[in-house]
């Protein structure tokens, strides 16, 4: 949060009398028009919608933006717009909508340069024509966006063996409120000058700029893939044969939990190599699960999308992240809070060993209670948890995003730098950033 | 250093924590990088976190500059002191704090070797994967603050992979928690900015590591071609295919003639050669490395080994590992650059550096990380001959020059430091190189933290309070307020 004495510190240069015109002038006056009610982001509605059509464009916007103190929200597919606490002012949506070329498929480097406005299955589908991928399998492929993912970190099952997306960005262009164009980062996988400011961006929910371009590492398609799974109506046994599994020395490609208030809990897994490789590995898994029921694999790795259907009751949706060997009892205290609460369901997908999904859905009344119970339990080991969809009722009365640590002052900081008048995304980041 | 601010930092530590005889100093004047020498002002050996706190707080209470030291053998000057500094070796904090293999992770001190963190992990069958060819000596803080690399980060990553979480102690002496144990902490990703930031941020004092499951299979294969050229065109064609090997290594002779002078390591007598390692479960590895074998002979491989046992494999490194300090077997003195480029501009980079090292006159040997374009060339001249040191600096920053024109980096593993701080320019542009000083203002607005080293030209930070008195170097012209 920038408190007055330090807006005051920084004032704003001479904000211009009619930044609308200015803004028309930059990117045209048929890209930006009055926002409709669908655009409203965590139920506050912005008046317009920009939508530059390069990223020269976009530092021009946001130095108007800047100078005239208008608060703006960037936007790509807007899959996950409801994310993080709903904004403290609202007055534009800007828009990667037609940021969307992919601008360099070095395939003999594995590399990719993209616009942020691509979406992944138009990434994905591009690569593949050259037998690569970028190995990330995030939420709503067809709508979300090369931006929208890394604002929003969302990187998938895949993440347990290829790392999440700090682990695949290699570099990254992002249009400042200082009306800079930063780079950082490179073309090259392997490259240590200067900060890496790709994963400052990461995850940084469009606080501290907007992502204009990005460039990733690849992987190459697997020869051959193959899902597995197994039931149980043991949630111990299921976490037990995870652990199992994790301390074996097979090359899985990820490894998922699934539990639920019904009672089924699942174990999954996915093979990708070699066939001889996929069929010698799978024998020895037989035998670390043996006691499991073989079940059905079929859509196991989106069923995370089903999470955010509406079924009519309350529901929140919320990130869990804790150490492998606490899975079991994070889930303990979830069936107990749940069943103290009478919750009407919930269901939990922890798309690798440590990362979950959650959904509850709960009395309003009582939900904040539930989700603080298991924040608790999340933060006392090493963990956290954070509010990705809720009701607004929810949000006023429960921070996405819980304890920064004594870390807030130090990021508080870095925004106060790089966006000392808080034009981006105001209030909804960590500690009221 | 005035004896009044020296008698504050004495009662800080035991006697034996402050060097400031002037023969004792002398340890401290270069890493491994020694051609950059500074004589700091006092070293300080800190034994725990609460005393790198009070040393900054003196540090940022007098405005004195200040330089973690690890092992020291940084190869671009990262802890070479600074004029009128004092430097903070870490090598007391070199406790293993935190073992817990069954979350594959481990809390550890700046000072701990690198390699004792694998040992560490051994038991139940895990390693930490980055690998610098320093391992046996090099310190995990060192390796944090300069994002050390190895041979297997083309398939493991680097090491701002294997770093979840840090306490840092900032310039002002304050206290923070980067990252933690589990993945994604909520807020920015401090821990990933930390990570490779040579110093310039503040000092870990506490490094939560991730550790990797050793694979089941292990195998080596060492080729050797009759050209560069050739060896280049295996690599192409093995990433093409689909593999990612766990390394690939390539020398050309120069190297392998200097090496095989100083460790024997029986490579082939060959112009270029190849290590590739594949890893994983057996039976992939065995498919795989077959397809290797026909890949390099298809190229022109004319000798394939495979490693038959661990004391083979380890023969096969230990030639690689060795390269660089190999040199002194053929060449007085070199330069090493650590220029990164796209894979497929090896042919024609290689191709150029062989053309510059003729017009100049300087044998060039090239000993490099093949599979994600590392190149380490070695430029050999000899300091007893009037003008070559200086033409050896010169042919080292157009090998440089070469590299990001080919759309690669400065460099990929040794860090800008003092050496290549030069050269961002020429990688970056301005507005970049601002932006990020930004985020060093967050971190260090007073520029204590290692202040002279990555960026070509300091930025002064917007410290606004009290009454306004022009730094030097704004008067002098060299930097700029904003």
């Amino acid at each position: 949060m920038i408190s007055r004495e330090e807006q005051e510190k920084y004032p704003a240069a001479a904000a211009p009398e009619n930044p609308s015109a200015e803004i028309a002038a930059i990117v045209g006056v048929d890209h930006i028009r009055d926002a409709a009610a669908s655009d409203a982001v965590a139920g506050v509605a912005p008046a317009k919608v920009i939508e530059p059509g390069s990223a020269v464009e976009f530092s021009g916007v946001l130095a108007v933006a800047d100078r005239s103190g208008l608060a703006v929200l960037p936007r790509g597919g807007g899959t996950k717009s409801d994310w993080g606490n709903p904004p403290r002012r609202a007055d534009a949506v800007v828009s990667t909508r037609r940021l969307n070329r992919i601008l360099e498929h070095a395939w003999g480097d594995l590399t990719l340069s993209v616009e942020a406005g691509c979406t992944i299955s138009q990434v994905q589908a591009a690569l593949a024509e050259h037998g690569q991928r970028l190995a990330i399998d995030p939420l709503w492929p067809e709508r979300a966006t090369v931006g929208g993912i890394l604002a929003t970190n969302d990187s998938g099952s895949l993440r347990t063996r290829f790392g999440s997306l700090r682990d695949l960005i290699i570099g990254i262009t992002v249009a400042l409120p200082n009306g800079v164009l930063a780079r950082s980062g490179g073309k090259v996988v392997k490259n240590v000058a200067g900060y890496d400011l790709p994963k400052l961006n990461t995850g940084a929910l469009g606080t501290l700029g907007v992502i204009t371009q990005a460039v990733f590492r690849l992987h190459g398609l697997p020869r051959e893939s193959r899902s597995v799974s197994f039931g149980s109506n043991s949630l111990e046994k299921i976490c037990a044969r995870m652990n199992a599994v994790r301390d074996s020395n097979l090359s899985y490609t990820s490894l998922q939990v699934r539990a639920s208030g019904e009672g089924n809990y699942r174990l999954d897994l996915l093979w990708e190599g070699t066939p001889e490789g996929i069929a010698t590995q799978d024998r020895e898994l037989s035998a670390l699960t043996g006691d499991l029921q073989s079940a059905d694999p079929d859509g196991c790795w989106s069923t995370r999308e089903s999470l955010w259907d509406q079924k009519g009751a309350p529901r929140a949706v919320v990130k869990v992240s804790i150490l492998p060997m606490e899975l079991a009892n994070f889930c303990a205290t979830l069936e107990s809070s749940c069943k103290a609460a009478r919750s009407i369901a919930w269901e939990i997908v922890f798309q690798s060993p440590g990362v979950g999904l959650l959904r509850i859905e709960e009395d309003e009344s009582r939900l904040v209670d539930t989700l603080t119970r298991l924040r608790a339990h999340a933060e006392k080991s090493s963990g956290s948890l954070v509010v990705l969809s809720a009701p607004p009722e929810i949000r006023e009365r429960f921070d996405a995003w819980g304890d920064p640590s004594d870390a807030l002052p130090l990021m508080r900081a870095v925004k106060q730098q790089l966006d000392p008048h808080g034009i981006l995304n105001p209030g909804r980041f960590v500690g009221g950033i | 250093m005035e004896p009044k601010i020296l008698a504050q930092f004495r009662a800080l530590l035991p006697a034996a924590a402050v060097i400031t005889r002037p023969e004792e100093l002398y340890t401290y004047e270069c890493d491994g990088l020694t051609n950059f020498r500074v004589r700091p002002d006092a070293v300080f050996l800190p034994s725990s976190t609460p005393e790198v706190q009070s040393i900054l707080r003196v540090c940022h209470e007098h405005h004195i500059p200040f330089v973690a030291r690890g092992s020291g053998t940084g190869l671009s000057g990262g802890s070479l002191p600074v004029e009128g500094g004092v430097v903070i070796g870490m090598n007391r904090m070199s406790r293993i704090l935190e073992v817990d293999l069954e979350n594959g992770i481990m809390v550890v001190e700046p000072g701990v070797i690198n390699l004792n963190v694998t040992a560490a992990a051994a038991s139940r069958n895990y390693f930490y994967a980055p690998d610098p060819s320093s391992q046996q000596i090099c310190s995990i803080g060192g390796n944090v603050a300069e994002n050390a690399g190895g041979a297997h980060c083309l398939k493991y990553g680097f090491t701002t992979t294997h770093v979840r979480g840090l306490e840092v102690v900032l310039p002002d002496g304050s206290l923070v928690h980067l990252g933690g144990k589990a993945p994604d902490a909520p807020g920015y990703d401090l821990c990933g900015v930390f990570v490779g930031s040579e110093g310039t941020l503040g000092i870990a004092t506490k490094i939560i590591l991730r550790l990797v499951k050793r694979p089941e299979r292990v195998q080596i294969l060492l080729a050797a071609f009759h050209s560069t050229h050739d060896a280049g065109g295996a690599v192409s064609e093995i990433i093409a295919a689909g593999i990612l090997p766990a390394a690939i290594e390539m020398m050309d002779r120069l190297s392998i003639q200097a090496a095989e002078a100083a460790v024997h390591p029986h490579y082939p007598d060959c112009h270029s050669l190849l290590l590739v390692e594949l890893d994983g479960p057996g039976a992939e590895v065995e498919s795989l490395m077959a397809e290797v074998k026909d890949i390099c002979a298809r190229c022109g491989a004319w000798e394939l080994r495979v490693a038959q046992s661990v004391a083979e494999r380890a023969a096969f490194w230990k030639g690689r590992k060795a390269a660089f300090a190999a040199m002194g077997r053929i060449a007085s003195n070199y330069i090493v650059q650590d220029g990164v480029i796209p894979r497929t501009a090896l042919p024609v980079v290689l191709g150029e550096i062989e053309r510059l090292s003729a017009e100049v006159g300087l044998r060039v040997a090239n000993v490099f990380h093949a599979g994600d374009g590392n190149l380490h060339p070695l430029v050999l001249f000899d300091r007893a001959v009037e003008g070559q040191a200086h033409a050896a600096e010169e042919l080292a920053f157009r090998i440089v020059e070469l590299c990001v024109k080919a759309g690669g980096s400065i460099t990929g593993e040794h860090g800008v430091g003092e050496e290549k701080k030069k050269y961002m320019s020429v990688m970056f542009a301005e507005p970049d190189l601002e932006t990020m000083q930004r985020v060093r203002c967050a971190f260090d607005p007073l520029q204590l933290s290692n202040p002279t080293k990555v960026f070509p030209r300091p930025r002064l930070c917007g410290e606004k309070t009290g009454e306004y008195v022009p730094h030097p170097l704004e008067t002098s012209g060299q930097a700029q307020f904003f």
